[in-house]
């Protein structure tokens, strides 16, 4: 299925109109936007998700701790719990460098939700988790390593 | 239709603590059957909304890098017991969830 369809069709379940001009090369997908377009999700490596999302070289931030486990005994399921204490964030994005699909989620948040998100990720192999924080509009980064002993992406 | 969410929503000083259960397989499409030797068809969450109240508070994409029954975790300030949370999910095909809690 090509990036347009996939456009085409989210626009036309009703998840906006924002998709269908960004298919229709109206807008250019940035940050801005509410959550990353699918083509970031298929990307398959960082730099890749990283333009999907309109990301470009964010400022690496001490403000955002990431909580998961040193060394995953189980790739399939890392609990990944990311918070970012930069005023104003509206988005956060979680990346599995190594991953097939490197971008796992992308989150933005609205209506008084904080700048903190829990989940459980599947690695591939040991690598850097990244997340993306986004906030007034800028972007910002930290990674933690976690060390994988078995891979959860199948194959 | 897919099972459905398992939501806990808990006051904690201002802030509501929402912890969510997806129940869905979040197959990336990478994965091959051990019987078959085939590749077992994609099959994930693409994306997710929490409102409360009404307004919504979280939107989300996902790739099938999310593990199996995904699990979601956040805060929201401003919310009170009481308050109504509603979480809808839908998936890569065309799938649709929506289930509702109340913050205690």
């Amino acid at each position: 299925m090509n990036a347009l369809r996939r456009n085409v069709l989210k626009g036309a379940s009703g998840a906006g109109a924002v998709a269908v001009a960004v298919a229709a090369g109206l807008v250019t997908p940035t940050r801005v936007l509410a959550v990353s377009p699918r083509d970031a999700f298929d990307a398959k490596n960082m730099a890749d998700a990283m333009k999907g999302m309109g990301v470009s070289s964010p400022a690496d931030s001490k403000d955002i701790t990431i909580k998961a486990p040193d060394i995953a005994e189980n790739g399939a399921v890392v609990p990944v719990e990311v918070t970012s204490n930069i005023a104003g964030t509206t988005g956060i994005a979680i990346i599995a460098e190594k991953n097939a699909t490197p971008l796992v989620a992308d989150f933005d948040f609205s209506g008084g939700a904080q700048g903190y998100i829990s989940t459980r990720i599947k690695m591939g192999s040991t690598s850097l988790v990244r997340a993306v924080v986004t906030a007034g509009g800028k972007s910002y980064t930290a990674t933690k390593e976690v060390k994988v002993t078995i891979g959860g992406c199948g194959g | 239709m897919a099972d459905p969410m398992k939501i806990r929503a808990t006051m904690q000083g201002d802030v509501a603590d929402v912890k969510v259960l997806m129940n869905h397989p979040m197959e990336t499409g990478l994965r091959k059957d051990s019987k078959t030797g085939q590749k077992v068809p994609a099959h994930f969450i693409t994306t997710v909304t929490a409102k409360i109240n009404g307004n919504t508070v979280l939107e989300g994409g996902m790739s099938g890098g999310v593990s199996k029954n995904p699990y979601l975790g956040f805060k929201v300030k401003g919310a009170k017991s009481g308050d109504k949370v509603e979480l809808s999910w839908e998936d890569n095909k065309g799938d649709k969830r929506t289930d509702t809690a109340t913050i205690s």
